[in-house]
């Protein structure tokens, strides 16, 4: 099963294999563009830009907008480029990562391992919370932050992210438990061990691979979110997606293409980079998240 | 039942102890936090928006019932109906050029393709980056004036036009195309996914009964690759329902409102025009969308999971 | 080491009752076995001696001591699974080791405890090794050897062999019964294989439906079966029933059977008539213990091995199964003799 249907039958004329690999690469490049244009322009000066064409090698390699983009853009108000913003990103997103996904590890074992009555019947239920969509939970959000006191703070978007990353990491990790054998537990539970002890001494050990699939599937979606972003934070503490949007649509003086192609370089960088080191884990969190959920 | 003759043993009871308590309780209360906050920040939100949707809250929510007032404006504001009708459009193209490339580009990648895992790899890229920089990105490509309209010109073709971006009625395909770009690899993920689960013995039935193969793909493959559809279909009507910031970053509703979603009118109502009320209805009206998607489905799949 | 009262134990599981009442004295040093077709509860009382599963009423009492709100932790018991259930993160070592460690026994007392354990079981060349780069022979015996570690008052077996090869099962099946032998422990012993059941126990409770059908040895479950349940349940290959009326000959009672359209009419042994008398024009079953070859049954001349049972209890004539059979008093007919003392029937 592991090849496809032509594994096992004859392959088709040569014609037809000529035709289908041209026709990959057509898509290979037509995926390929707009990174490439991104790349290119942001590389350029603004008459190299005006003067050459969309697809055209700069004429000559500046860096200047990069560190226009990272340091002296202006994003609304503010002109300090992106990096307090990208350093914005970086300190709300690891936390509520690392909390929504030691949270939902807790909450697979317990869905899998320690499963009760009408337990089954609460995990829909937060399954479902996947999927609202979350336009329906702003207005009272906002109010709410505005109680707790965390409104337009880091400690306010790790809130959301974590309370809205639950339903998703649970699911993660309740997937995978489910394949591991209860008689696991049971044997530790014999053995003496207690709910502590068998989640950090047996169950978590098993965990790597599940992991890496929620580290990354969350940390690109809570990297990449700009509602939450753009409702729940103002002005310096915005995230980088909300502040790559501003600067873009800053319009004081001249459209600098080059600087807004770095800004969104600079902002699509750490996901592309997982993407490249972790591009197997990645599709899997895909695939199982949404699939599943 | 048979058991020995000898008179039962006296039997000592220990009593229990708080530890013990403790201790079965422990999975409860782990989970407990998660389930308190499902139930308050999913469900006692979807009901606070929706008591909000019947009040005539602006700029402060208030709670005094007005009954359907703000549902009425709702639906008497046009730029509410471009709204809908932009999701329509927006949502059943995007639907459909996602499926069909991403079928396409399935199909073609499972006959046994020399550098497959590359291809797929650039194939998929574009799901790691944000909405806001594919928008970002394609507002440039798109933009006539120094974009692939200026580009093609510059080969020669002095009269092509390609300004959809710009043009109200037509910045929505515009929108169509980025999104398209962006989420089209991960339908190709699943649809490869499902071909590659297809058991081998069906297809070798086929062979044996003297079926080509368009035949095999028309008749089998694809229709065994309904659950793929099924799933994939709701994925992406859900992604198409929320789609917010793509919009927001590739053109900003506009030209006017001419690409306006629901999503950014809830946003613009509620935040920027200080109408509580009337964004309270409209994400209402969003999330009855969604749940009129996604019930049927999980009656579907709990049905089938009863019959398995 | 010690006695094990399970008095009246029932389990549900919401409206659905999966143990009916079990009532089963172990004394001291007994190897019992818990046997029965799958879904018959055999398993859920396993988990529930263990702790791992709650009780929904009566008492479970080990060693005198009730222990029904005690964790499992502190019920002295040790517990190998059907599929080993062995800790993929840990060495052989650290498997055998993890309960003692939990426990707080020193590290010295630790070694000393795995080493007499891989030497009782032979495995000490595998102690440092992972479970994933184990055979399942050697798999199972670790799993034993994390049970023996402990030395509990009880140990619990589920279905322990079943994932070996038919090979392994017959050696292990020796292993473990000199084990006993050595250990002198008090074990419970879940299979739905008879064979390990026969072989292996003491007593045997043979359970269905969440109710235990007979609990004895495993001479008497095979001779005496209690009820048409467990006579069709026990022996290898099963045992026959044909259906016949129980009929009355010269004040000597039997059944009637039929060779086309001559009539044979076979008594019933002495010790049977009495209870047999008030079947009279009933249809019961017969069963005939050495099996079905070909398809037909042989009677040997003189032979005392066939014999029937009503099939029917008469507060529930429309119910054939042995199931509403026990509360009836005779439970079985007991032995068949023919006058002619040489017949054929046919199935």
């Amino acid at each position: 099963m592991a090849d496809g249907y032509h594994a096992r039958t004859a392959g088709p004329q040569k014609f037809g294999r000529i035709a289908m690999y041209a026709l990959l690469i057509l898509f290979a490049m037509y995926y390929l563009l707009p990174l490439f244009v991104m790349v290119t322009t942001s590389l350029k000066t603004l008459d190299d830009i005006r003067t050459g064409n969309l697809i055209a090698l700069p004429a000559q390699i500046t860096i200047d907008a990069w560190v226009k983009a990272w340091s002296t853009a202006c994003t609304g108000v503010e002109c300090g480029g992106l990096k307090n913003n990208f350093m914005n990103s970086a300190t709300f997103v690891l936390p509520a990562v690392a909390i929504s996904t030691l949270i939902g590890a807790f909450n697979g074992y317990v869905l899998t391992m320690w499963r009760f009555r009408g337990s089954d019947i609460l995990f829909t239920a937060l399954l479902i919370g996947c999927f609202i969509p979350f336009q329906v939970i702003l207005l009272p959000m906002a109010q709410t932050l505005g109680y707790l006191g965390i409104a337009n703070s880091i400690a306010g978007l790790i809130f959301v992210h974590v309370v809205y990353g639950l339903a998703f990491t649970t699911l993660f990790f309740r997937n995978f438990y489910v394949s591991v054998p209860t008689e696991l537990t049971k044997a530790a539970r014999i053995d003496g061990a207690g709910f502590f002890t068998i989640f950090w001494r047996i169950i978590l050990p098993l965990s790597p691979p599940i992991i890496v699939v929620c580290v990354i599937w969350q940390f690109t979606q809570i990297w990449n979110d700009f509602l939450f972003g753009v409702v729940f934070s103002s002005g310096e503490r915005q995230p980088i997606t909300v502040a790559l949007n501003n600067l873009v649509n800053t319009s004081t003086g001249v459209k600098e293409y080059n600087v807004d192609m770095a800004a969104a370089i600079i902002a699509g960088l750490p996901t592309l980079f997982v993407y490249i080191v972790a591009g197997k884990y990645f599709l899997r969190g895909l695939t199982a998240g949404a699939v599943k959920g | 039942m048979n058991t020995t003759k000898a008179a039962p043993a006296k039997l000592v009871s220990p009593p229990k102890r708080v530890a013990d308590y403790i201790e079965s309780a422990l999975p409860k209360i782990v989970l407990g936090p998660t389930l308190l906050v499902g139930l308050i920040f999913i469900y006692g939100f979807i009901a606070w928006t929706g008591w909000l949707s019947f009040t005539d809250s602006r700029l402060l929510p208030r709670y005094e019932l007005v009954g359907f007032v703000q549902y009425i404006t709702l639906f008497e504001n046009e730029r509410w109906w471009t709204s809908l009708k932009n999701l329509g459009v927006f949502g059943s193209l995007f639907i459909l050029v996602c499926l069909g490339t991403g079928l396409l580009l399935a199909i073609l990648l499972d006959q046994r393709i020399r550098a497959e895992g590359f291809l797929r790899a650039i194939y998929l890229y574009p799901m790691a980056l944000s909405f806001i920089v594919t928008g970002t990105a394609w507002r440039w490509i798109l933009n006539p004036g120094l974009g692939l309209q200026n580009f093609v010109r510059q080969l020669g073709f002095e009269t092509f036009t390609f300004d959809w971006i710009v043009t109200p009625g037509m910045s929505i395909y515009a929108v169509v195309i980025a999104g398209a770009w962006q989420s089209s690899g991960f339908v190709m993920a699943l649809f490869l996914a499902g071909l590659r689960g297809i058991d081998d013995s069906i297809i070798k039935a086929a062979q044996v009964d003297g079926a080509g193969p368009v035949r095999i793909y028309t008749s089998i493959i694809i229709p065994s690759l309904r659950p793929v559809f099924f799933s994939s279909i709701i994925i992406l009507s859900h992604m198409a329902i929320k789609a917010f910031d793509l919009v927001m970053a590739l053109t900003g509703g506009g030209p006017g409102f001419s690409s306006d979603l629901p999503a950014i009118f809830m946003y613009t109502f509620a935040f920027n025009r200080n109408q509580i009320g009337l964004g309270a209805a409209s994400a209402m009206i969003m999330l009855m969308t969604v749940v009129a998607i996604i019930v049927p489905m999980i009656y579907s799949e709990t049905r089938k999971a009863h019959r398995g | 080491m010690s006695s094990l009262s399970i008095r009246n134990v029932t389990k549900r599981f919401g409206a659905l009752e999966v143990l009916k009442g079990i009532d089963l004295e172990i004394e001291d040093g007994e190897f019992i076995i818990l046997v029965g077709p799958s879904g018959c509860g055999k398993s859920t009382l396993l988990n529930m001696i263990a702790g791992l599963d709650s009780i929904s009423g009566g008492e479970i009492a080990i060693g005198g001591r009730i222990v029904n709100d005690l964790s499992p932790k502190d019920r002295d018991i040790a517990m190998v699974f059907q599929s080993y259930a062995l800790y993929p993160n840990m060495s052989v070592r650290e498997n055998i080791s993890f309960g003692l460690k939990i426990r707080k026994v020193g590290k010295e007392k630790r070694d000393e405890v795995v080493n007499r354990v891989a030497k009782t079981l032979q495995i000490e060349p595998l102690l440092d090794r992972l479970p994933s780069q184990l055979s399942g022979g050697q798999r199972q015996r670790v799993a034993m050897g994390r049970a023996l570690a402990r030395d509990p008052a009880l140990f619990l077996f589920d279905e322990p062999l079943s994932n070996l090869d038919a090979k392994l099962r017959v050696e292990m099946r020796a292993e473990i019964r000199l084990l006993h032998g050595r250990l002198g422990s008090t074990i419970v012993y879940v299979t739905h294989d008879q064979i390990e059941a026969m072989t292996l126990g003491d007593r045997i409770a043979v359970m269905k439906a969440g109710n235990v059908h007979q609990f004895g040895s495993p001479q008497q479950v095979y001779d005496d079966p209690a009820d048409l349940f467990v006579a069709s349940f026990i022996g290898s290959p099963s045992m026959n029933f044909v259906r016949a009326p129980v009929a009355s000959s010269d004040g000597v009672i039997g059944i009637e059977l039929f060779n086309g359209n001559e009539k044979l009419f076979f008594a019933a042994p002495k010790a049977a008539q009495k209870g047999l008398s008030e079947w009279i024009g009933q249809e019961s079953c017969h069963g005939h213990p050495t099996g079905a070859n070909h398809g037909r049954v042989i009677r040997e001349p003189g032979s005392s091995e066939s014999r029937a049972m009503p099939c029917q209890s008469r507060s529930s004539a429309a119910d054939r199964s042995g199931h509403a059979y026990p509360d009836s008093p005779e439970r079985y007919a007991g032995y068949l003799s023919h006058p002619s003392g040489n017949t054929r029937t046919r199935r």
